[in-house]
């Protein structure tokens, strides 16, 4: 079993590591890597919602239409 | 566009027939594990993709990951462990074992892996207690001393009498695009309706396409609603109330786990996999007792930008005399003595005395039907 989650070290340049900083006193972040963590999850999550729709196949799509119409969802 | 899938794809850990044919004909040779109601429809959640991306039972790796840090291993949003025990191993890890619900094999299970754990790591990491009078800290005691990890794939239906209002995601999914909802807002719910409950569903669907209700049928507390009686109501103030191609009532099955914040998270999660893109969270949401503060749910999305589902919070709505309607605490500048709160166990105690609530508690349609019922509450 883990005992603890894994970290890895990425560099930033000092002069946006040093505006972080500064930008997260006072705010609920308690360290800059909590802030980026933060704001690249933020970043790939909206980049995959943009990321293309799962498609059902066609017969797919018509058996669930049945169902539903059967149960009174659609007409 | 609907949401995502939690984890990117809806997963479907449903066998071919014949498949299932075969592994059924084979059922006494596969090691057997006997799993209560609230496993049984955990796996069905599985198979159908209401936790996806979960395709099994968590493995230790995701147990502590989920613990510790509210996500999967592999980083993706996961607040409550959804976990099967054992209380001794009568089989190996590598085996395939069929599990049985009431003699009924529901599904076969590779284990992967077979584990201890501390259970009150356990309940202070997810329930923030080790309170055994917390109903959720409670089961994780009961639990066995193993916990098994491992991929499902269903074999039969946990039987359900509501099975024709309980929709899986890939049917909400078809049913929100033949609408043509782009936007959905879920409302979770575990009582039949007040009208404090409609202002703060309407005032959610004034700003996206669709309202979808999705009551949680299952295991209920002595004097909670009867599921038949919740749906029925439901379905009359359907049928009064709200706009005929912008409301839907399908019911989930789900055995309540009463851990506050980590479980609103969860709740959440489950919406966005039947393709909801807002989800409205209430007061003291999943709460029991005094064991969370009324807004703490409100707070714990803040820990998640990656959640892919909006949360919605609209406050708690109440009567105001003066205002003369519904209204909340952000819009109402009258003070205190004007406003009634609509209370859940007021209500249910005027119905048991057979005094119908005023009209602004409860629409006088909903109090009929409720009343229709001999027996409307759970005994």
């Amino acid at each position: 079993m883990a005992d603890e989650k894994k970290y890895t070290t990425v560099s930033i340049p000092k002069p946006l590591y040093d505006k972080i900083k500064k930008r997260i006193e006072g705010t609920g972040f308690t360290s800059v890597s909590d802030y980026v963590t933060y704001v690249l999850r933020e970043v790939l999550a909206s980049l995959e919602e943009e990321e293309k729709e799962e498609v059902f196949t066609e017969e797919e799509e018509e058996k669930v239409k049945e169902r539903l119409r059967a149960l009174g969802y659609l007409d | 566009m609907v949401s995502k899938p939690h984890g990117g794809k809806l997963v479907r850990r449903l066998v071919a027939e014949r498949t299932r044919e075969r592994i059924l004909s084979e059922q006494k040779e596969y090691p057997s594990v006997k799993i209560d109601h609230g496993r049984a429809i955990d796996l069905e959640n599985i198979a159908h993709g209401v936790y996806s991306p979960l395709k099994g039972f968590l493995t230790s790796d995701d147990f502590q990951s989920v613990l510790d840090h509210m996500r999967l291993s592999d980083d993706t949003p996961w607040t409550i462990p959804i976990v099967i025990d054992i209380v001794e191993k009568t089989f190996d890890e590598g085996d395939a074992v069929l599990l049985y619900y009431e003699d009924i094999p529901i599904a076969r299970m590779h284990v992967e892996e077979i584990y201890t754990y501390d259970k009150r790591e356990f309940a202070q990491k997810v329930f923030k207690t080790t309170d055994p009078n917390h109903p959720g800290v409670a089961k994780v005691y009961s639990l066995g001393k193993y916990l098994v990890g491992g991929e499902i794939e269903l074999l039969n239906e946990v039987p359900n009498p509501f099975a024709k209002y309980t929709l899986r995601p890939v049917e909400t999914r078809v049913l929100f695009k033949e609408r043509g909802w782009r936007t959905i807002v879920a409302f979770q719910t575990r009582n039949a309706p007040h009208v404090g409950h409609e202002y703060v569903q309407k005032a959610a669907l004034t700003f996206v396409d669709g309202l979808f209700i999705n009551p949680v049928l299952g295991k209920k507390k002595k004097g909670d609603y009867k599921d038949e009686v919740i749906i029925k109501a439901y379905e009359t103030l359907f049928e009064h109330y709200y706009p005929k191609n912008a409301a839907t009532l399908a019911t989930v099955r789900y055995e309540m786990r009463y851990a506050g914040p980590r479980e609103a998270i969860h709740h959440a999660i489950m919406r966005k996999n039947f393709g909801a893109t807002h989800f409205i969270v209430g007061r003291d949401h999943a709460g029991v007792g005094d064991y969370y503060g009324p807004y703490e749910a409100w707070d714990m999305f803040e820990n998640f930008p990656d959640l892919g589902i909006t949360p919605m919070f609209i406050r708690e709505a109440f009567y105001c005399r003066k205002c003369g309607g519904m209204v909340n605490a952000k819009i109402c500048p009258h003070p205190k003595e004007f406003h009634v709160r609509i209370s859940g166990t007021k209500l249910r105690k005027m119905i048991m005395a057979g005094e119908q609530p005023p009209e602004y508690m409860m629409r006088p349609e909903v109090y009929e039907v409720i009343r229709s019922f001999e027996k409307p509450f759970v005994e």
